[in-house]
């Protein structure tokens, strides 16, 4: 029988953390309280596979426990007053609402409840706009956006600075896992010359990251990063490079973009790109786009080969949201022309069909032939804890 | 690596004596925490009990995550796939063609075709009213040979009639053909563990002329399907209870609840019934009730008077096996529980130990999250999340009962109990592994 190519199923393999655990993946560090709108599941499911600091920890990271009847009634006050209460008794410095899919289907208005909340507690109070259909780009990026917003000082003085001063953004272990790799990016950027402000959000200081208008640049070190970045673009005029430091010759990339981004050579500069160079060798790397360019690219320095990426993460509404009106970043990233970005199971086996090695999380191994060679690269955002153990800090070890 | 999270909170008072408890509402309702203990198993892992099956999950993304590494992480995710509804799924009301689509596109790429497909449909399917009986008549139309459930992930039913958990223990046996031609067979249904051979139940059935049929002994889906031509179905989990009067019903079978419960009249009673259903002489049956005291006296002696705590995972009669804890000299300090099923056994404890140091704690409430877990004295715990919310490694790693069941479950409570109380274990390690005893390769 012939079998057609069908979207959104997953026969042999995983799917990626969805946005609404990118809330409070994102958020877990800030002393906030983050409440997943929903009946259960997302409980679990973020505290089991998504985040690695859960264990022993006393980050307020809840879900509402929606019930049938509060759905079906309406009942939003429900929601209200146990935030309210929860609230008022652990005192966090902020709330972010998260919703999930039954809000979203019964027409659950998050942002007006977050005001209502604000308005109660007195209460810096976010509604992050998920519905549990969309990838941690989203949640987790929309969250550091909206927390960004509301924390960074916006009268700051800033004075001239021998180093150049620059934030990390993107930061969190669904992307770096909990390996050091984030201290190992700041080392990095301190050891030759710059001075790290603040990273978003991941073994961070809140009260740097306030000062985050302070930086001269920005690096964004994955698709999470992007629309605080942007953000920071168009109220700071901050600029910003895209990569993530791994390999000798791409820090030597990333150290200069980052002095000619400060100097206002430009507002974006992607340092991951291979331009004319990459051309399909028959390898293929899996993953989130900003840390597979990377990769690639550190590939390529070190083996003379130019890997096609493949992002298998969805971006959602992060890049048509209206927040920020002009975005000028590219639509899907770091990705060049010739990468792809697809979503699919079966359409990632047919692009990858002959390929000569794929580098990816182990369980995309199912769909690999078995004439493709295969190169782990586990990645928290699609098997969760299961081969963490397994990830390497590229940073320091590529 | 790790930095400490910024966070700086008061510890928040929710412990209840036994007499402030009521027991129709023990603790508010609120917003819900969940502890990292993952011990007890979710409906992927129920439904991974039906020999040479395949589970497909139709959900949005975020719910599917948790199962599908489920799967991964006990090693069955090529037993596993997945339908991801996404927003023009809701918007264009094409749910049924995605879902019948979406699972024969699975099926006709696997390889080895399953036996049985059980197919977990979710809260979005029931609030848009998708019509499951044409996607089940298609399928069935589809794949002649192969036979479908309807398995059900919808946490927003939690709190109105039957619950997900009850619901998964009934579905799991609706694939059995009825048969009128009838065996000497007696099933066990709805636990995720074999019982003990030792235990008084299975012995007593050993010594009549009926076959004993488990879910959990079937390594084929023809050893599962001849459980339609047993007589009799016993449940002994309150879990199994709506589901053991299901299946019976349908199948045309006797069925017999018979309670877990750590008090020795309520097991003479059990056993009793059973006897007579499956025609042994009760009278000559040795409970060994004494060996299982014995054993008792000689965990008080080692345990002496060290504090225990116990959760509602342990097992599921908890506050009889606290009555029995202290009536037998334990000293039982803290409860661990949301609910309160067995409310007689409950008050009976109160009246008679109202004056004693014991406090009844909840465990999804959000104070459990900032309280300080750390205890001043030495905590020997009943189950993960009492381990957890005493911060003690010494703690007995069993859920649901572990499968043990009379005056031998109390043998082997007293023996797990001395080895727990000499021997540290890595808490930390152990109680984070979902679905205990399901191999989980982390």
């Amino acid at each position: 029988m012939w079998v057609p190519v069908m979207k959104q199923i997953q026969t042999f393999t995983s799917t990626y953390t969805a946005d609404v655990s990118g809330v409070p993946s994102a958020l877990y560090e800030l002393g906030g309280m983050s409440i997943m709108h929903d009946a259960s599941g997302c409980n679990s499911t973020y505290n089991t596979h998504d985040e690695p600091r859960w264990y022993g920890s006393k980050s307020l990271v809840f879900i509402s426990g929606l019930s049938e009847m509060e759905a079906i009634m309406g009942d939003d006050q429900k929601l209200v007053d146990d935030i309210v209460k929860a609230a008022k008794d652990l005192k966090p410095r902020f709330i972010a609402i998260a919703g999930t899919p039954i809000p979203m289907i019964t027409g659950c208005d998050i942002a007006a409840n977050a005001r209502v909340i604000e308005a109660e507690t007195g209460i810096p109070t976010f509604g992050i706009d998920t519905n549990g259909m969309h990838s941690y780009v989203e949640g987790a990026g929309e969250a550091l956006f909206a927390y960004g917003k509301a924390f960074i000082k916006k009268d700051i003085a800033k004075s001239p600075s021998k180093k150049v001063r620059v934030n990390i953004l993107g930061a969190t272990p669904i992307d770096f896992s909990v390996n050091g790799q984030i201290e190992s990016i700041e080392k990095f950027l301190e050891q030759n010359g710059f001075d790290v402000i603040s990273n978003y959000a991941l073994s961070c200081n809140i009260e740097k990251m306030a000062n985050a208008a302070l930086a001269d640049v920005n690096l964004v070190i994955s698709s999470v990063g992007i629309k605080i970045a942007e953000y920071l673009l168009a109220e700071f005029k901050i600029p910003y490079v895209i990569g993530v430091p791994y390999g000798k010759k791409l820090k030597e990339d990333i150290i200069n973009s980052l002095n000619k981004a400060a100097s206002g050579e430009s507002d974006i500069i992607y340092a991951s790109d291979l331009n004319e160079k990459l051309k399909n060798q028959g390898v293929y790397i899996i993953g989130e786009s900003v840390t597979s360019k990377s990769l690639a690219k550190a590939i390529y320095y070190k083996h003379g080969i130019t890997p096609i990426v493949i992002s298998g993460v969805e971006l959602g509404n992060t890049f048509h949201g209206d927040i920020i009106k002009s975005l000028k970043v590219r639509e899907n990233v770091a990705l060049e022309e010739k990468d792809l970005h697809i979503e699919d199971e079966d359409e990632i086996a047919v692009a990858i069909k002959g390929a000569r090695v794929v580098i990816a999380d182990p369980l995309y191994k199912p769909i690999l032939s078995s004439k493709t060679k295969f190169a782990e690269n586990p990645h928290e955002g699609f098997s969760g804890r299961l081969f963490r153990k397994r990830i390497i800090n590229l940073v320091n070890k590529f | 690596m790790l930095k400490a999270v910024r966070v700086e909170q008061r510890e928040i008072a929710i412990g209840k004596t036994l007499n402030e408890v009521d027991v129709t509402k023990p603790f508010d309702t609120g917003l819900e925490y969940g502890c990292p203990a993952r011990g007890t198993w979710n409906i992927a892992h129920i439904g991974f009990l039906v020999p040479e099956c395949h589970e497909v999950f139709v959900c949005a993304a975020n719910c599917l995550r948790g199962v599908v590494l489920t799967a991964a992480e006990m090693g069955t995710i090529g037993q596993f796939s997945t339908v991801t509804i996404k927003e023009n799924n809701v918007l264009d009301g094409n749910m049924e063609e995605l879902l019948i689509d979406g699972i024969t596109s699975i099926i006709e790429k696997l390889k080895t075709k399953p036996k049985a497909v059980l197919v977990y449909t979710s809260c979005i399917h029931h609030f848009m009213a998708v019509d499951l009986g044409l996607c089940y008549k298609t399928l069935r139309k589809r794949f002649p040979k192969i036979k479908f459930t309807d398995c059900y992930m919808n946490p927003i039913m939690r709190k109105s009639g039957i619950t997900p958990d009850e619901l998964m223990r009934r579905q799991l046996y609706t694939l059995i053909d009825k048969t009128d031609k009838k065996d000497n067979g007696i099933n066990i249904l709805g636990n995720n563990y074999p019982t003990d051979e030792t235990s008084d139940l299975i012995r007593l059935i050993r010594k009549s002329k009926f076959k004993l049929r488990d879910i959990t002994y079937c390594k084929k889906f023809s050893e599962y399907n001849d459980m339609g031509k047993s007589k009799i179905n016993i449940a002994y989990l309150p879990v199994a209870k709506k589901g053991l009067d299901f299946i019976s019903r349908k199948l045309d079978q006797e069925a017999l609840y018979l309670p877990l419960s750590y008090d020795s009249e309520v097991i003479k009673k059990n056993m009793t019934l059973l006897a007579e259903k499956i025609g042994v002489d009760i009278s000559k049956f040795d409970f060994k009730e004494e060996e299982a005291m014995a054993a008792l006296r000689d965990a008080k002696k080692v345990i002496g008077n060290t504090a225990i705590a116990i959760d509602y995972t342990f097992t599921t009669a908890p506050f009889s096996l606290v009555k029995l804890l202290l009536d037998n000299g334990f000293n039982v300090k803290k409860i661990f529980t949301d609910s309160i099923g067995e409310v007689d056994i409950f008050n009976e404890i109160k009246e008679k130990y109202a004056g004693r140091d014991i406090k009844v704690y909840p465990t999804v409430n959000v104070s459990m999250r900032v309280n300080e877990r750390g205890q001043k004295e030495k905590y020997l715990a009943l189950g993960q999340k009492a381990a957890y919310f005493t911060d003690t490694n010494y703690f007995v790693n069993e859920v649901e009962g572990g499968g043990h069941y009379g005056f031998d479950s109390i043998r082997i409570l007293a023996k797990n109990m001395i080895d727990a109380y000499k021997k540290e274990k890595d808490a930390s390690n152990l109680i984070q592994k979902k679905g205990l005893g399901c191999g989980c390769q982390l």
